[in-house]
């Protein structure tokens, strides 16, 4: 009987799980002792990192999609109904067509999602870049800005952390080029009490913005948007005037986590080495859906990724854990249209980014290319 | 009846403790209590300051073994 892996959510982490362990587990895949199932919501795979560019005319819609089933490797049975239950006791996930699929080991690789419902207002009175349609409306705006108050609003939990940053600094760079930057004010708000939670990315983020007379509210904890006076307030009693509101929407975890009584807010207690379900041995948990204290990024997801490939194959292999993860993240940092700089940092090192420079630029424009090997698990 | 929830944030750099409480609190009861372990020494200063500027209540302050354990209540 084929010990069966089924990994729900084709996103990164799930795709580059599934193409490292037919790699590794390429004998058992063809003798049939291993059986390696997919569940997807979509039948495309999008590189969301690309989305950042797109409201700049940077990165067209067609570059962000590949068909998922080229993308995965062809020994993977990728099944387009995502799970609508998962029940940890009986092994089994149900999906939103009424199928139900046992495993052996499980993969929850579901990710997180927006969430600008969540705070009054903000869906009618905001852009944002985090979704393909947000991407396209954010785009719209921008053509049609003609000067004015632009606040680039940030709200948590958020996936990639330093996103808001490289959109404030995009976003001068994109109104100098259009010639409309001595007519507009940029206000960056932030939860605490300073630019970013990192405090190295804060302190070098901030003479950059006097530098470029970007304004900021820090301490602004969002409560609701008002779209007919186009204002936004704080929980601390701020309010501020826009004609452009770029907000960071707040996230969740997916809804079949919260139905299935796995996670509060979405997200699945995991333990921070091995990567598992706690209190689960076949179970591992991957990407943004885990609620390890570290940054929900494509990075986070791949690191992860290459552990779990590890410990799956090893186990299925030689009956044995392999590694456990060790908290790394790497994350470029656009600092304008031209510049770039980056951090990394895992559960023992701390992160001290260098300064920017032209060369880290050409190198995360390069990986927006190159993310496709990642996903294929070959970089 | 107060929930205390636990957030192990000890060796968290990005989001950090403090980002971590945020995301927290928004996802339990006013009244609730949430428990943050950190190992940065800044957020024995970060966190009241925050809770204060958003008019949380704060519950305590305690060094443990290598780490701070610092308990919020969910006031609104």
């Amino acid at each position: 009987m084929a010990k069966k892996i089924l990994i729900v959510g084709g996103g990164l982490a799930g795709t580059i799980i599934a193409n490292g362990l037919c790699r590794q587990l390429r004998g058992e895949l063809s003798s049939g002792s291993v059986a390696l199932t997919m569940l997807g919501a979509t039948d495309t795979h999008m590189y969301q990192p690309g989305l950042l560019y797109v409201p700049f005319g940077r990165m067209r819609e067609s570059e962000l999609f590949r068909d998922q089933r080229k993308v995965l490797d062809r020994r993977v049975r990728f099944v387009v109904d995502p799970a609508k239950h998962i029940d940890i006791d009986k092994k089994a996930v149900t999906t939103q067509s009424g199928h139900t699929h046992n495993y052996d080991f499980l993969v929850i690789a579901t990710g997180s999602r927006i969430r600008p419902d969540n705070i009054p207002g903000m869906a009618e009175g905001a852009h944002w870049f985090y979704d393909l349609e947000g991407a396209r409306k954010m785009r719209d705006a921008l053509a049609d800005f003609k000067g004015g108050k632009i606040v680039v609003n940030v709200n948590v939990p958020h996936k990639c952390p330093v996103a808001p940053l490289e959109v404030t600094f995009m976003l001068r760079d994109y109104l100098a080029g259009k010639g409309v930057l001595d007519k507009t004010e940029i206000t960056y708000t932030y939860p605490i009490g300073r630019l970013h939670t990192l405090e190295p990315v804060a302190k070098w983020a901030s003479p950059e913005f006097d530098r470029f007379g970007i304004k900021s509210e820090i301490f602004f904890n969002t409560k609701s948007v008002d779209p007919k006076a186009k204002t936004v307030t704080s929980e601390e009693g701020t309010t501020l005037n826009y004609d452009l509101l770029v907000a960071i929407p707040p996230h969740t975890g997916q809804q079949v986590i919260t139905d299935s009584n796995l996670g509060a807010g979405g997200w699945v207690p995991t333990e921070r080495n091995t990567l598992l379900r706690e209190g689960s041995s076949n179970v591992f948990v991957v990407g943004d859906t885990t609620n390890i204290p570290i940054s929900k990024a494509g990075s986070t997801a791949h690191f992860e990724a290459d552990t779990i490939i590890d410990n799956l194959a090893s186990l299925l292999k030689e009956d044995r854990w392999a590694r456990n993860y060790d908290g790394k993240v790497f994350c470029f940092v656009e600092t304008g249209m031209h510049t770039g700089t980056y951090v990394w940092f895992n559960y023992t090192t701390p992160p001290n980014p260098g300064p920017p420079s032209q060369m880290v630029h050409w190198f995360k424009l390069a990986y927006n290319r190159l993310y496709w090997l990642s996903a294929r698990g070959l970089l | 009846m107060a929930v205390k929830q636990r957030i192990d944030a000890r060796g968290a750099f990005c989001p950090g403790p403090l980002m971590e409480l945020i995301a927290a609190l928004k996802l339990v009861e006013v009244g609730d209590e949430v428990e943050v372990w950190s190992s940065d020494k800044g957020s024995v200063s970060d966190i009241p300051q925050w809770v204060n500027k958003v008019h949380h209540e704060m519950v305590g302050v305690t060094p443990q073994e290598g780490y701070w354990s610092i308990v919020v209540r969910k006031a609104k």
